[in-house]
């Protein structure tokens, strides 16, 4: 009987325990509102993607509604093949940027991790956590220096020329096919350091008998590297490596956006910069905004997937 | 005999290792010097253009150390009003945004690491979820302006008040304060708010230093929002955003030849007509790189514990 009666007693404990508990709620209940009114209300946006918006008519429930028109001009015709050109530079930079990122990330912890001299240790360390302050306006401003002509500070082409490997400097930010590289490498240079943060606390962690033990058996540094470190960071590894699925389609857009020209658009544009370009410039919110909820939602299905791995893997749940 | 062998074996193993390991530093410390060149030769290499001649510059060669010493550069962008105006916009911004935060996050966070709260699974989980999920550009763009935020101040503190990763980072860490702190306060009577502020705010202090860094970084070097909210007024512009016309222009008029500009032109209202824009934007990038670089080797020792602190959700 007592256990029928529960839900009952559970709910009027319910309004009173929100009322015993007022200050926290005081304190909280504002700031949820807050999230909430700048989080999710603007998903009522997303009706313009069923409707052709018009920005000079005020209301949102005024417009003239479409159906799944914007859906289908997004996949068809010049704009379909503008669009899954910009979802294959989405996912190709990407992929590069983070294959790169987190091979030389682990690599440079391994390294950094065989240093003996502290010292030494924390000037290599501090010098490559610095580009991570910088801004992305700064990075592509430097970026774009370093790899021009050599007169104007090319310094890429400079060492190429003196070396003899080239004759003449290449023009990296007018020939399509470097942009690709050019995006992954200026991710490279300015979190190349901050990535290994999270590496080198795993480290830490790796109980240090097992390297004791490893010496008595003989073990040489590049043994002890492979099979205790680099196992003693490998839930670390898997972790990041199943939360970068659902970024997949975050490729940045600012060095697109600052490093992006007419002579390398078919390899630079991304949905991002997509997005920009119909909303912003062209006034198109209603594509914009279907361009935009494709990518939210391609995002929440690749994280649910990670999700789902993450704890078939024994991991831990992301969410 | 045996333990003789064995002592020989062990010697020639030593004197093995000891080569191996002379070899593996050598080479260890040849990459981390690379490493180090790599990461310092485009910052120092603009920090030299921007002390260097202009029309100096134009000809090439110049690498870590300026050629031709020169202040003007320096000279040229601190009489510049625009930049003037956008370095104390860009300051007010931040401390704004680094107090608000700061404030609401950890407000929040004392609030959901109450075990007996209601509201504590419903909050985290809609917070949560915001980490994953954007409405996009244009709907956020049409809330702002609906709230009536264009071309004001507050489009660029209000919609930043707290972002869900710090308050679980701050959340993660008050879990680790004994509960006994607060028991004790609740039985001498303190309230909720004071046992938050006057409790748990001093004991967070090292993580809260990580988050303000976070927060100060994003906010220093954000201009999208000056883009998409602020950019009908001039008063509201940011140094990141002035930079960033600059950059624009710069790269439509071409990068090798001196364009006369609107810092030409500055600068041949100032006499000396020696400036060019590579050195101004040489000059420009220091003046606003240089406060985070400033700060940030104070704030670094907290960092590292902060985003180890991080990695451990729930």
């Amino acid at each position: 009987m007592s256990k029928t009666l529960a839900p009952t007693t559970g709910k009027k404990g319910f309004w009173s325990t929100v009322f015993a508990q007022r200050e926290l709620v005081i304190m909280s209940v504002p700031i949820l509102l807050y999230k909430i009114l700048f989080s999710y209300v603007p998903i009522v946006g997303w009706t313009m993607a069923f409707q052709n918006y018009k920005p000079a008519i005020r209301s949102i429930w005024k417009q003239k509604w479409v159906g799944f028109d914007n859906f289908v001009k997004l996949f068809t015709g010049l704009n379909g093949e503008r669009f899954i050109r910009d979802i294959v530079n989405t996912l190709g930079q990407s992929v590069l940027t983070l294959a790169t990122g987190y091979i030389f990330a682990i690599t440079l912890a391994l390294l950094l991790n065989e240093i003996r001299s502290t010292k030494f240790k924390r000037i290599v360390q501090n010098i490559s956590y610095m580009p991570h302050f910088l801004s992305w306006i700064i990075v592509t401003g430097m970026v774009s220096v370093m790899l021009s002509v050599p007169t104007s500070g090319g310094i890429i082409n400079d060492i190429l020329m003196r070396f003899n490997l080239i004759k003449e400097p290449i023009m990296f930010l007018a020939e399509p096919k470097y942009f690709w590289g050019i995006v992954a490498g200026s991710h490279l240079w300015k979190e190349l350091g901050w990535n290994t943060i999270i590496y080198l606390a795993a480290m830490t962690a790796i109980d240090p008998t097992l390297y004791e033990a490893a010496v008595m058996d003989g073990a040489n540094r590049y043994q002890k590297m492979l099979y205790i470190t680099l196992p003693g960071i490998k839930a670390t590894i898997v972790v990041l490596m199943i939360m970068s699925i659902g970024m997949i389609l975050e490729a940045g857009f600012e060095i697109q956006y600052f490093l992006g020209n007419g002579l390398v658009v078919d390899r630079s544009e991304t949905i991002d910069i997509f997005v920009l370009t119909f909303g912003l410039q062209m006034g198109n919110y209603s594509l914009a905004t279907v361009a935009g909820i494709f990518k939210t939602v391609v995002s929440i299905f690749l994280i649910s997937t990670a999700n789902f791995i993450s704890g078939k893997l024994g991991e831990e749940k992301l969410i | 005999m045996e333990p003789k062998i064995e002592d020989v074996s062990i010697r020639i193993r030593h004197r093995k290792t000891d080569v191996e390991n002379i070899v593996f530093t050598t080479f260890n410390t040849l990459i981390m010097i690379t490493l180090c060149v790599v990461m310092l030769y485009p910052m120092l290499n603009t920090l030299a253009i921007s002390f260097n001649d202009g029309l100096d510059t134009v000809r090439g060669g110049v690498y870590l150390w300026p050629r031709i010493f020169t202040l003007q550069n320096y000279r040229v962008v601190l009489k510049m009003d625009t930049i003037y105006d956008a370095f104390v916009i860009s300051v007010l911004k931040m401390i704004i945004t680094v107090v608000t935060n700061l404030f609401f996050t950890s407000m929040l966070a004392y609030t959901i690491s109450r075990k007996e709260y209601v509201l504590r699974k419903p909050i985290t989980t809609i917070f949560v979820l915001t980490m994953y999920f954007n409405a996009g550009l244009i709907p956020n763009y049409l809330l702002i302006k609906s709230l009536g935020m264009i071309n004001t101040f507050a489009a660029y503190w209000v919609p930043n008040i707290i972002s869900a990763f710090n308050l679980i980072v701050l959340r993660t860490y008050i879990k680790t304060i004994p509960e006994s702190f607060v028991e004790s306060a609740r039985i001498d009577g303190a309230k909720e708010f004071r046992i938050f502020f006057q409790i748990i705010l001093p004991l967070c202090v090292p993580t809260m230093a990580t988050i303000a860094l976070f927060v100060a970084v994003g906010s220093w070097n954000s201009w999208f929002d000056t883009l998409i909210y602020n950019s009908g007024k001039q008063y509201l512009s940011t140094l990141q955003y002035e930079l960033q016309k600059l950059l624009a222009s710069a790269m439509n008029a071409g990068n090798r030849t001196p364009a006369a500009t609107g810092a030409d032109a500055a600068a041949a209202a100032g006499g000396k007509n020696t400036t060019t824009p590579q050195g101004i934007r040489a000059a420009i990038t220091i003046v606003t790189a240089v406060p985070i670089l400033v700060v940030y080797p104070f704030l670094q020792r907290y960092f590292v514990t902060g985003l180890a602190i991080g990695g451990v959700k729930e």
